[in-house]
Parts: C-alpha cells; structure tokens; sequence
C-alpha cells in the first residue's frame, strides 16, 4: 500500500514558513562552518555534511513532539539542530571538547542528547533500525503514546537490518517512522548499482506497511507527508515507509575526491536548492523581504559565530577521565 | 533448598523476575509456545501471556537491537539467543552499539538489557552448533559477561544481572540443562556475581575453568586426589570484570596452574587467563602455566571425534601431573 504524494498546499502561514526557512539556514551555514573548521585542523575524523538534504531534516522533524524518539546516522547534524541541540553544543562536540553533546567522546557522527530523547547518531549503515524498533516497543509496552523517527540513507535499505526491522516494526504493529534519507548514493555507490528496485518506498509492500515518497527538495512537500505519516502511525497503524528524495551537494564525506558523479549532475540538482527553492517561493509571495533575508542571514551568522567561539573556548576532557562511561553502576 | 535442575533454576529466575518487575520481558526465537528450543521457558508464555513472553522472527540482530532501544526506553529486556554461532547474526548490535553506547553517549545512556545465550558442544550438533565463543564477548569493553556453571549461580546469576545497568551476557551451556543441584533461592538471590568461587580447595595445582567444563575439571581434581595431588579448583563464573584475585591468590598458593577452556586454544580465554599470570604471578610460578582447550577444528559430528575435540577429563589429570615434580 502506498499512499498518493502529497502536492496540495497547505494554507500561507508566514510565520512558520520562515521558521523553516531559518532552520535550513542554520544547517547550511552550520555546515558550512564545519567544513571550514575541518581544514583548519579543529575537527577531524570523519564529517559528512548534510548540504543540500535541509529540507528533509527541517521538513520531517516538524511531525515529531519532543516526547517522541530520534535515531539518526552518521550525517545528522541538521537532525540534531533542528530537534534543539544547541549549535555550540554540537560544534564543541565536533572539536572534541567536554562540553559537546557527548563530551567529546562521539564527535561528528555520535551526537546524543538525552533530554531531548536524540537516540544518537549510528555510524554502521542499517545499525539504527533495531534500535528504533525497541525504542518503539518500549513505548508501547509502557502505554506511552510517543513515536521513534528513524532516519536512514538509501545504502541502508540494502542492509538485512532494513528488511529484519521493517518487518519485526510491521508484525508487532510498532510506532515508528521510518525515514530513507534517498540521495541516490551509497557513499560512491549510485542507487541504480546497488538496489534492484530503486523505489524504495516500494520496499514496504512486503512487509505490508504503509509508504509514502516525497520530493525532498521541498520542505513543505516533506513537511506535509512527514505529518501525514506521523498520524498514521499515531492512529495505530503501526509504522510507515517515508521516502524523501534528496541529493546531497557535496561529498560523501571532507575524505571523498567525489569521482564517480557524472559532469551536471550536481549542477543540475543545484538548481533544486532546496533553500534558494523556499527563499524563491517566498519572495515570490511576498512573505520575504531583502531586509528580512539580510536579518535571518545576520542571526543564522552570529548563532554559529557563537558556536564556534564556544566550541574555541571549552575545555578537553581530562584525560583521567578517559574510562569513566564504560560501566555505570549497578542496580538500575 | 530444594533440588532442581539448572534448567528449572533459569525458569525460576525468569519466573521471578517477570513477577517481581513489570519492566522485564524475555523475548527470542520460538521461547513463547515452542518453550524456547532447550525447553528453558516452558509454561512462561501461559503465565505472562504473548506482551512478556516475545516470539520474534529469525532476525538476531533486529529482535538484539530491539532489546537495545527497549532498555535504552525504560525497560528490562531478556534477549534470548537459540545458540551462540547464532549470536554471530547479532554482533553489530552487540559490539557497536550496546557495548559502545554509554560511553559513546558521554554516559547519557545505558543498556540494562540481560542477553541469554546456549553455547557450547558434547551433544553430536557439530561444526554450526556447537562452539564456544565467549571469549570473543569477554574481549568488548562495556559488556559483562557471566558463565553459570552451577544452579545456583543458573538462578542468582540471571538475578543479579537484571541488577545490573550496562548489558550482561549470560552463557549457559547446553549441557548443564538437565544438571540437577541443590538450591537455597534466599541465598543465592543475594549472591556476589564478582567474584570466582574456589570449588575445591588444593595446595599442589590450581585447576581454573568456567561453564561447561567445571564438571570435568572436579572430576579431574577428585582423582588427582586419589594420586596424592591436592588440586584447587577454580570456577570463574564471570569472564568480564575478570576476579583475577582470586586467581592469583590461588596461584600464589599452589604455584601451577591449568587452565580448561572448551574454546580453541588460539586466542582463547585461557590464553588471557595465562598471560594474567605471567604478568602478575611469574615469580609464583615453578612451571609453565599449562591449557587444556578443544583441538583446533570445527566441532565434529561423529561422537568419538567430538570427544576427541573436546577438553576430556584425562587431559586435565594429565597436564596436572605433568607439572607436579614427583608425580611426572
Ligand atoms: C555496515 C557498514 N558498511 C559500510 C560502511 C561505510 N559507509 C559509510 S557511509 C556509507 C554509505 C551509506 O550510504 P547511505 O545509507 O545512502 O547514506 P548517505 O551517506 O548517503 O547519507 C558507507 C558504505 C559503514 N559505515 N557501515
Ligand atoms: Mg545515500
């Protein structure tokens, strides 16, 4: 079963409309921060940035209340601000330092907050799924009426925890949004090399769940299905299948040469902004001013200027502490 | 103290534990109306109903991870694996994320999720059914791993892990099932599960085993006694937070040691346990730390091979012998 794509319009509400469009603006900005701080030397180890996918993390989160579960992979950083990490908070991560989301002991790719119910980030492709298929369990076994969002890319749908956790969510009639992040490549794998059926959301037939897939360079058009998936799950239908067709701007990761993406391809996704698309449509409706441009630009700005002077400024966990977190205490 | 068998005291302990705490559940392939393939959670399904007694598809690691996310939201998971070359489906979710979460996390989550797992070989299931891999979940800092060789320990064990707020992974032997035993349930629901147990007191060998090998090892001692070598046997009961104290306490006394272990020798736990030794016993020592393991093959299935394959009480004596000077 899949549901039809959503391409009405919901009604002009200015107001969240640039909400939305700051919360594009943070990330774009934000990663472009980040990728700056990584050639100078301030972070390291892997960064995948998440350029040109905004509208889906910006779009989808909308349908999550702060009570419901997020688990997301290795490319989460827009996930992460737009469920209210604070960006200083994130960068400091990212630096390594103690004061970052996970004290420094996840940096880009395992980004937690407990009090804001953010599962992490996993870096083994599929490796979330299971997580939020218990997470799901939990809630429904302790009569909470929350829902886990679980984003995933499209490499993970050919993982055997894809196929093992869409079908123990759809038996047990678990609530979980599932989220396929569908960029058409697998690091620098193409969709069409490495999923025999490349309509992914086609994928839930088989386990008998309901799906949607989305243009995820509209952050309405996400917005609208994510709420619409959301509810299904929130009536009791058990999980849903949301595909969000997106492409990321830049490489797989700061360590990828970027070879194996044919000439235009890029340029012609580019077009499809998803930011300069909403900024467009805005203006165009006479919902955005150069003059307000020019002051969610100047806010966005000092936000991450912010993060980064934090993020200068904290200090390392001691190194004293390098084995604390391996065990807790017992007796629960 | 009543008399029942290890298999009987690890349904007691689930019984217990799914009254005691509305958070528990076990869950894993066919434990629900099959009764679980070793006949572990007989009954349970009818007195809990299908909520608390999970049937899950054959899916280790989706229904590992799902244990995983169920702690991590608030409850108490039992995972139960069929076999541990089955658990090898669930590694990833194992190594990466229950072990690695809370330090991950910077402490902001744990995993109090309890993980059963039959392991072991002696029953003719050969080369997929029958290994013992515990070292390999003995070497991931972040989870704890326990190997109950007695019924008491199959009762208090399971206990004293629902206790515990960081993964716990229990390894039952398939062939201790139908072992029958004495069990004082007060006493062993306050057991300390930190600490080795000195099974028979000795001065001339420290014999030192874990899970499915115990057996042997006290046969093995009672008739280096009749030798006129008085052998101290040690039952690890935990492989990680390893009780070296208590071993090197015990070599301290007695000077040699033997180790059995029905893993293979390259890499086993005995290979730890030997180097533990010889980092902070060597001057203890008047022989070379000897290890009785299985022979380096997949398990066998024709049952002379099998117990060629496996650490046989004889070996034991042997080694034992071997090392005593006037005995040799
Ligand atoms: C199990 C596993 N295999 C391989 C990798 C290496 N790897 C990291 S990301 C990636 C591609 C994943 O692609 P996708 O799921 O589409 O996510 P995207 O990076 O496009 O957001 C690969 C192969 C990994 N991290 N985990
Ligand atoms: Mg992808």
């Amino acid at each position: 079963m899949s549901a039809t794509a959503t391409s009405e319009r919901p009604p002009v509400d200015r107001e969240h409309w640039l909400f939305l469009l700051r919360e594009m603006l943070r990330i774009r900005r934000f990663e472009e921060k980040a990728a700056e701080m990584y050639s100078l030397g301030k972070i390291h180890g892997f960064l995948h940035l998440y350029i040109g996918e905004e509208a889906t993390g910006v779009g989808a989160m909308q349908a999550f209340a702060p009570g419901d579960a997020i688990v997301a992979t290795y490319r989460e950083h827009g996930q992460a601000l737009v469920r209210g990490i604070p960006a200083r908070v994130l960068m400091a991560e990212m630096f390594g330092k103690a004061t970052g989301c996970s004290r420094g002991h996840g940096g880009s790719m395992h980004f937690f907050d407990a009090s804001r119910r953010f599962y992490g980030g996993y870096a083994i492709v599929g490796g979330g799924l299971p997580i939020a298929v218990g997470l799901a369990l939990a809630d429904k076994m302790q009569n909470r009426s929350n829902l886990t969002a679980c984003y995933f890319g499209d490499g993970a749908v050919a993982e055997g925890e894809f196929h093992e956790s869409l079908n123990l969510a759809a038996l047990w009639k678990l609530p979980v949004v599932f989220l396929c992040e569908n960029n058409l490549y697998a690091m620098g794998t193409a969709l069409e090399h490495h999923q025999a059926q490349t309509n992914i959301s086609a994928k839930a037939g088989a386990y008998g769940l309901p799906s949607n897939a989305v243009d995820g360079m509209d952050v309405l058009a996400v917005e609208a299905a994510a709420k619409q998936a959301a509810e299904s799950v929130r009536t009791g239908n058990g999980p849903f299948l949301l595909e969000l067709r997106t492409y990321r701007f830049r490489a797989h990761s700061m360590s990828d040469p970027d070879l194996y993406r044919p000439k235009g391809e890029i340029e012609e996704w580019r077009k499809r902004d998803p930011i300069a698309l909403f900024e467009a449509r805005l203006q165009q409706l006479g919902l955005l001013s150069p003059a307000d441009l020019a002051k969610l630009e100047a806010d966005v700005g000092a936000e991450i200027d912010d993060a980064v002077r934090f993020a200068e400024e904290s200090p390392w966990e001691p190194a004293d502490k390098l084995l604390d977190n391996v065990y807790g205490p017992a007796k629960p | 103290m009543t008399k029942l068998t290890y298999r009987e005291a690890v349904r007691a302990a689930l019984r217990k534990a799914l009254r005691d705490d509305p958070r528990v559940f076990l869950m894993g392939e066919d434990v629900g109306g099959y009764g679980g393939a070793f006949a572990v959670s007989h009954g349970l399904l009818k007195e809990f109903g299908p909520e608390r007694i999970r049937d899950t598809p054959l899916s280790e690691s989706a229904f590992v991870g799902a244990g995983i996310g169920a702690a991590l939201g608030g409850m108490r998971p039992i995972v139960e694996i069929m076999t541990v070359n089955f658990s090898l489906l669930a590694m990833d979710q194992i190594v990466n994320n229950a072990a690695a979460l809370r330090h991950m996390s910077g402490g902001q989550f744990n995993v109090p999720m309890v993980v059963r797992v039959a392991t072991g070989g002696g029953r003719q299931m050969a080369a997929q059914h029958s290994h013992s891999l515990e070292v390999w979940y003995a070497h991931i800092p972040g989870i704890k791993v326990l190997t109950p060789a007695t019924v008491p320990d199959a009762y208090g064990m399971l206990l004293a892990a629902l206790q515990e707020s960081d993964p716990v992974f229990i390894f039952e032997h398939a062939t201790l099932y139908p072992l029958e035993g004495e069990l004082d349930e007060a006493a062993a629901e306050q057991m300390d599960i930190s600490r080795a147990a000195v099974v028979r007191p000795g001065s001339d060998v420290t014999l030192i085993t874990y899970g499915g090998t115990l057996g042997k090892t006290i046969q093995a001692a009672d008739q280096l006694r009749e030798m006129g070598i008085q052998a101290e046997v040690l039952d690890l009961r935990t492989l990680r937070p390893l009780d070296a104290r208590t071993i090197l306490t015990s070599v301290a006394k007695t000077h040699r040691a033997v180790i059995v272990d029905e893993a293979w020798r390259s890499g086993s736990f005995a290979a730890e346990i030997s180097a533990r030794i010889m980092e902070d016993a060597f001057d203890s020592l008047d022989a070379p730390v000897a290890r009785v393991c299985s022979a380096e093959v997949p398990m066998p299935y024709a049952k002379h091979l099998e117990a060629a394959a496996l650490p046989q009480t004889d070996e034991i004596v042997r080694a034992a012998q071997e090392m005593v000077p006037h005995h040799g």
